[in-house]
């Protein structure tokens, strides 16, 4: 058995630990990170109020009139420590993500494809052959950073970020891809839209997706996108 | 007749910035959800307290100057926070200014929550709370999401807000006890926010010179304007942050996050603020000089405590004074 890799515990507010398991964005570190959070999920004390996933780092928010920064310091150190993980059974969920490419939906392909020396069809292809992780959710409600894309798709994100961009707009920012939630600025490299809605309060799971699931996207016609926008409302 | 679901408040002018907030959400930010949330959390459950409310009731928030609002009912309110100045109309009646920091009972007619003094902002709570749908388990305004409170969006005239039911009546005149509250120091002209820095060279610069509020600042952040620290340029890996997260962006001045900010964040950490002076953060005026000084994780700790053990002996002292609801003849009538 490998050895267990070594975690940093720093305070991150008088009522928050982060804990820092590694310094890389790369696929087996976001795999311990998403299986240590279930680890944590399943053992925790009263009063852990939010447990929040990135990259490299695990966000542990607590109730401090509940439990103690002490104590709650001491269970991660004892999660840590221990060689048994609490898993998630089978994984995070695999979930299709209808979208729309180019167009009006995508205002940013044809360039984007122009960029990396490609036709706008090439890059919405190899954008939805990829399997993606919920790395971590962060910008908005329901935003997803999904990590697995295609290096040679990376895209530097534009020079003035938009101030509007339509909700559902599926996006490149780097080497990272993503989805906007909500309308709001941005400055992501618009490819396409889903009539998906990433997130609602008002629903029981407010979240389209949680992080470690995984994601993959279909692409679908101006027609199938009206379809399952109607559909939605 | 029962009054529930029934008795609301109308407002007339909201204010540059008012909102319905309370404790905030939890639980949700894995998923991107931010707390919101009163930013002073001491001052909306003392407001609270005065009018008879449970801690976590929904009250309103404002920013520079507050609302102006009218009530159909008899009712009870408390202003905390900042100092500020309130004028109460009855109807058919004369102006009648209402104090700070102490239970107000109010006739039918309308309340003019002026400009805040010797800070920005001030929580009104008004009896039976402000009875808005709760939406992931908090009545907040989430103003980037656009959910929670009213709508999800600030305060603005011709708004109704629904009150939770509240047993006031009988009140004729405006009516307050002699006494009041103030649970906090008045904010000094260039006040010292203490900082727990993070185990990274440069973390405890920040200490070194004065600051002073950027006026780009809001619920989300506040900025920082002052000599640019030194800044490793580059981003980190995306990391969860929290309200009180310093960050330091490429140009050297620094950020503190606050209540409403995104949940995950790619700048350097300089560390964060200890929890005992969130509240004095949220009181700097824009230009207002500051200044920072580094303690450890268990000072701050400690200060929390000590903040917890003073609020519980004056939530006692309150349970001997405060006035019965209904109001009796127990305060002095207001001018």
């Amino acid at each position: 058995m490998s050895p267990v890799p070594h975690v940093r515990v720093e305070a991150l507010a008088d009522d928050a630990w982060l804990l820092t398991l590694g310094d890389a964005i790369e696929p087996a570190l976001l795999a311990r990170v998403h299986a240590r959070v279930d680890d944590l999920r399943a053992t925790a004390p009263p009063g852990i109020l939010d447990l929040v996933p990135a990259y490299a780092s695990i966000g542990v928010f607590f109730d401090p009139l509940r439990v103690g920064a002490g104590e709650v310091r001491a269970w991660l150190q004892a999660r840590l420590d221990s060689d048994a993980l609490q898993r998630r059974e089978g994984g995070g969920a695999c979930i299709d993500v209808p979208v729309a490419y180019g167009g009006e939906f995508g205002p940013d392909l044809e360039d984007a494809a122009r960029e990396l020396g490609l036709d706008a069809e090439t890059l919405a292809l190899r954008h939805a052959a990829a399997e993606y992780t919920v790395a971590m959710i962060g910008f908005a409600p329901g935003f997803p950073y999904l990590a697995g894309l295609d290096p040679a798709l990376a895209l530097p994100r534009l020079a003035t970020p938009r101030t509007r961009v339509p909700a559902g707009s599926v996006a490149i920012g780097g080497a990272q891809t993503g989805i906007y939630p909500r309308e709001s600025p941005g400055g992501w490299r618009l490819l396409g839209r889903t009539p998906l809605a990433l997130f609602e309060p008002g629903r029981a799971s407010p979240a389209l997706l949680q992080p470690g699931d995984r994601v993959r996207f279909r692409p679908i016609d101006a027609d199938a996108f009206a379809r399952l926008g109607e559909a939605r409302a | 007749m029962s009054a529930r679901g029934a008795a609301h408040v109308e407002v007339l002018a909201a204010g540059p910035l008012t909102t319905v907030q309370d404790r905030g959400r939890t639980g949700w930010r894995h998923v991107g959800v931010a707390c919101a949330g009163a930013l002073d959390l001491d001052a909306a459950t003392l407001a609270n307290r005065l009018v008879g409310n449970a801690p976590g009731d929904a009250v309103l928030e404002f920013t520079l100057s507050g609302p102006r609002l009218r009530f159909a009912r008899p009712t009870r309110v408390a202003l905390c926070g900042a100092l500020v100045d309130a004028v109460f109309i009855a109807i058919g009646g004369r102006p009648s200014t209402i104090g700070h920091g102490r239970p107000v009972d109010l006739p039918p007619g309308e309340l003019r929550i002026g400009r805040l003094r010797l800070g920005v902002r001030g929580w009104l709570a008004i009896a039976g709370g402000i009875d808005v749908p709760t939406c992931l388990g908090s009545r907040s305004t989430d103003l980037r999401g656009g959910f929670g409170g009213l709508d999800g969006r600030r305060l603005q005239a011709g708004d109704r807000l629904p009150l939770g039911p509240a047993r006031v009546g009988g009140i004729r005149r405006p009516r307050a006890p002699a006494w009041w509250v103030e649970f906090d120091d008045p904010l000094p002209t260039e006040p010292c926010i203490r900082y727990v820095p993070d185990a990274r060279p440069g973390a405890g610069a920040l200490s070194g010179t004065r600051w002073q509020l950027d006026p780009r600042s809001n619920r989300q952040g506040l900025r920082l304007k002052g000599d640019a620290l030194d800044s490793p340029g580059v981003e980190t890996i995306s990391a969860a942050v929290a309200p009180g997260t310093l960050q330091l962006p490429p140009d050297g001045k620094p950020i503190v996050l606050m209540a409403d900010a995104q949940v995950t964040g790619g700048y350097p950490r300089l560390g964060h603020v200890a929890a005992v002076d969130m509240p004095r953060l949220a009181q700097l005026a824009p230009g207002q000089w500051l200044q920072w000084r580094a303690i450890d994780a268990t000072q701050s700790q400690r200060l929390w405590a000590l903040r917890r053990a003073q609020w519980h002996r004056l939530a006692r002292l309150l349970d001997e004074r405060l006035p019965p609801v209904p109001a009796r003849a127990t305060g002095i009538d207001l001018p």
